[in-house]
């Protein structure tokens, strides 16, 4: 009795929390993007330029999650089953770029590759740009979510301890093995959660992207920097629209991940 | 001898995974890349540029690039595509500062094309390059009320009453912002003959009256239209007209007696047009601007044209009788930002 | 010096440590170093006279109160929330769980201006819930309590995310066998689960204040931006690079780096020092 009472205030608290901060905000993204009717949306969104900052978007969110889990397998496997000196050190460094806000983080990016940057004089050798270019927006969306997927396994891999790891390499069973059998079922929805929440993070970034694009039309133009120029026009209405598809993206990705992991889950029940 | 060879070797084998793993690391980075699309300069029958511009004048240079693309075509059988880049003024000038390769810049500042000058990126005397100090189109600083100017607002001295609520973006974090303080003070000096104390108390009073101090010219303008904000917000004219346009039943414009000739900016960053081998286009993109068709498409976007004839043309759009101070008055860009804006000096000091 | 840095026994017995070393220590480098690496160099021709005395400003030390006062209490309530949230989505099912399940990250995908734009129009005294707290003649939007909102809403999806896992993972026979002893729930809540999730929660809540401590998009719209009253530090960064003054801008984000690290640090501590 006591506990559905629980229960109760519980989910309700919950609920009012989530209706007040995330849907409502979210609702009337989705509202002012319809304001003006379909056609307006449609046409706000399948111009070129929107167009091509989608597929850039996309391409970084893409990269960013690419690296970012296998990024955060490999090191959380190396901090948390292994003891080495400097171990503290390494697992500060990862939390760096969470440290960092992301229009400093841009900053940094300009004074390491940028003309004057330390590294300019190289990419300047060498004929290439980072940034201003692709490569520059693939860095700082890898940067700003570089610890996440980290940070959502590690603790699951420290719980798990190394026993069992131990135990499949005392009876001779090489890294990938122990990895695929072992440590993977166990920090397999961690994963997904952090992949998730990795590429949600890369889809809305703005604010260390938006120093180092350059803002160039049609190339190094995302889909958060065509919002802010759009917001700037005072085209509310697009710049709505256009933000929706993100948020559209990401609930698509995450409601997926939801569906897939209680399938899963009750699969493995039975 | 012997031992530490074995050290050696045994550390080696330890890390030859790492080693692989750091060079397997560095070729998927540079794979990645290299394949870099050229974009910049010319081909055979088709050329680039890239125009580094500030906020608010998408709407313009839209039209205009398609104009120019057009007479460029006619004139000389080839095909000119134009990049177009739109940031906050400031953060735009460091960006090509940094490599941002730009040909042509058109921003909200003049010490913003300064600088670059100052970095070799464009020319020492980039000002005279282009008629009329290479400001194809100037603008002022205007108010803006609500329908039926509830609050009586005529002038400046109307606003720094208790009980107003102004809405303008900080001078400190948004360049354009700076000529809304700048025509403040014209009428400061015009009205107290000069005087720098009561100027800036006159400054201080309008200041404290500021409800929300955005971060830049267009979120004051959502505070103030979208979200309902305050009670006259101080604007760029170009953003009042098109405001009214857009809402005409619901807010007023209204012209002090007083104000700044605001005078936006033109440059080719010659470095980098050197570089991509786009001279030509990038001085003809930029005199082209003078011509009478284009600074028509200027007056349409409410910019006034340079052109006193085409301006004439356009006397029922704008106010001719306005009192317009240049900037250049108070001294050049420098010393009005160290002045001013620099930390710890005049704004600072309204909010201690 | 190698053998005492690489090789501990326990190392051999896993094996892939060469794998995993070189793979992390390559992308931290790249990724961290390379950018950290940078640093000094912003502070070209800055004495560390200077650097005091920009971070000792009057302004600046205003907004470190708003900035940390208003981040430390945004995560305070996202780590609140964030253990209610993770709790009822993993152990109790309601209508349109999955739904709600499935939003929690979606304040990472939205961009923060518009985020910004639809908070303060929500919040302002003339918007929905605003309008509701304005009877009450409290404002939110334009103070700091407008912050404080914006920062709750970038934040949420690091603590619940940090919980969610870590509360699916754990073994409930302990919860049985306390439950069979007699236990009562708020027993068996403080004594046997909450110190099982307290270190990802720490670790969620750690997130939650870095990011909102340096988050500008957002906030810049939904607080009135007063120096000395609604000014936060990420807009004093932007008012210092505005003027071209790097050195100035890459102190205080010193400052703000200082103090992210500062509860990272310390939540890795708090979690080390439960084991």
């Amino acid at each position: 009795m006591e506990k559905s009472f629980v229960k109760k205030i519980l989910i309700f608290l919950g609920i009012l929390f989530l209706a007040i901060m995330l849907v409502l905000p979210l609702v009337s993204v989705l509202f002012h993007a319809f304001e003006n009717g379909i056609k307006v949306f449609i046409k706000s969104i399948s111009n070129e330029e929107a167009l091509k900052a989608l597929q850039l978007t996309l391409i970084a969110a893409g990269a960013a999650v690419i690296a970012n889990t296998v990024f955060g397998i490999f090191a959380s496997f190396l901090i948390t089953k292994f003891s080495f000196r400097f171990k503290k050190i390494f697992s500060l460094l990862i939390d760096v770029p969470l440290a960092v806000s992301p229009v400093v983080a841009g900053l940094m990016l300009i004074f390491a590759f940028g003309k004057r940057g330390w590294l300019g004089p190289v990419l300047d050798y060498l004929g290439t740009k980072i940034i201003f270019d692709i490569p520059g927006i693939l860095i700082a969306t890898i940067f700003v979510t570089f610890p996440l997927v980290f940070r959502e396994i590690a603790p699951l891999m420290q719980t798990q301890g190394t026993e069992e790891e131990e135990a499949a390499a005392m009876m001779g069973a090489n890294w990938f093995c122990i990895f695929r059998k072992i440590t993977f079922p166990n920090i397999k929805w961690a994963l997904f959660y952090g992949s998730a929440l990795c590429a949600s993070r890369a889809l809305g970034e703005f604010g260390a992207v938006s120093v180092i694009s350059g803002h160039l039309r049609e190339k190094t133009n995302t889909m958060t920097l065509y919002v802010e120029i759009l917001f700037n026009e005072f085209e509310l209405a697009s710049a709505f629209a256009v933000s929706s598809i993100l948020v559209m993206i990401s609930l698509m990705i995450l409601i997926l991940r939801t569906i897939a992991e209680y399938k899963a889950k009750k699969w493995e029940d039975k | 001898m012997k031992e530490s060879g074995f050290v050696r070797q045994k550390i080696f084998l330890k890390f030859k995974k790492s080693i692989f793993a750091i060079v397997l690391f560095f070729c998927a980075f540079f794979y990645a890349g290299c394949p870099q699309i050229k974009f910049y300069g010319k081909n055979e029958n088709s050329i680039s540029i890239t125009n580094v511009s500030y906020d608010a004048t998408r709407e313009f240079y839209n039209q205009y690039n398609e104009m120019f693309s057009e007479y460029w075509e006619e004139k000389y059988g080839q095909k000119i595509k134009i990049i177009q880049s739109h940031g906050g003024s400031g953060m735009q000038s460091m960006s090509v500062l940094e490599g941002n390769e730009a040909d042509v810049v058109s921003l909200a500042v003049e010490s913003d094309i300064e600088r670059l000058s100052k970095a070799g990126l464009a020319n020492k005397n980039w000002k005279t390059n282009f008629p009329n100090d290479s400001s194809p189109y100037t603008s002022t600083i205007v108010f803006l009320v609500r329908k039926g100017n509830p609050k009586r607002i005529k002038d400046w001295s109307d606003i720094i009453k208790n009980g107003i609520e102004i809405i303008t973006p900080n001078p400190k974090s948004s360049g354009g912002a700076r000529w809304n303080f700048l025509a403040a003070w014209a009428f400061a000096q015009e009205k107290y003959n000069g005087d720098e104390e009561k100027s800036i108390a006159f400054l201080k009073n309008l200041y404290s009256n500021v409800k929300v101090l955005n971060s830049g010219a267009r979120s004051a303008l959502t505070t103030f239209v979208g979200q309902g904000q305050g009670d006259v917000l101080i604007a760029w004219e170009n953003e009042a007209f098109f405001i009214l346009k857009e809402r005409p039943e619901e807010f007023e414009m209204v012209i002090p007696s007083i104000s700044i000739i605001a005078r936006p900016c033109v440059a080719e960053v010659t470095a980098y047009s050197q570089k991509h081998g786009t001279r030509k286009a990038a001085k003809e993109y930029l005199e082209y601007l003078y011509s009478d068709e284009a600074q028509r498409i200027m007056a349409k976007n409410y910019f006034r044209p340079s052109n006193a004839e085409i301006l004439k043309e356009y006397e029922y759009v704008f106010n001719l009788d306005i009192k317009l101070v240049e900037a250049s008055k108070f001294g050049n860009w420098d010393e009005i930002n160290k002045k001013f804006f620099a930390d710890g000096a005049i704004f600072d000091n309204f909010y201690n | 010096m190698f053998k005492g840095t690489f090789s501990a026994d326990k190392n051999k017995a896993i094996p892939g440590f060469g794998l995993s070393f070189g793979i992390t220590f390559a992308m931290v480098g790249f990724v961290v170093l390379v950018p950290l690496a940078s640093i000094p160099l912003m502070f070209d021709g800055y004495s560390f006279k200077d650097f005091w005395e920009t971070i000792a400003d009057k302004q600046a030390v205003y907004a470190y109160v708003v900035s940390f006062s208003c981040a430390a209490f945004a995560s305070g309530v996202n780590l609140f929330f964030g253990i209610v949230l993770a709790w009822i989505l993993v152990r109790y099912n309601f209508p349109f769980k999955r739904l709600l399940d499935g939003m929690i990250e979606l304040p990472f995908a939205l961009p923060t201006s518009v985020a910004g734009i639809s908070l303060t129009a929500l919040y302002s005294d003339k918007g929905l819930i605003g309008g509701l707290f304005n009877m009450a003649g409290i404002k939110i939007s334009y103070t700091p309590a407008g912050i404080v909102v914006s920062m709750i809403f970038v934040g949420i999806p690091f603590v619940v995310r940090s919980i969610q896992p870590v509360l699916e993972k754990l073994d409930r026979h302990y919860e049985e066998a306390a439950q069979i002893m007699g236990a009562d729930s708020t027993h068996i809540f403080f004594k046997v689960i909450f110190p099982e999730i307290f270190p990802a929660a720490i670790s969620g809540f750690g997130m939650a204040f870095a990011r909102s401590l340096g988050e500008y998009g957002s906030v810049v719209f939904i607080s009135g931006n007063i120096p000395y009253k609604t000014q936060t530090l990420s807009l004093v960064v932007m008012n210092k690079l505005e003027q071209f003054n790097y050195p100035g801008a890459a102190s205080i984000a010193l400052v703000m780096l200082a103090a992210a690290s500062f509860v990272l640090c310390l939540s890795h501590i708090l979690q080390i020092k439960r084991k």
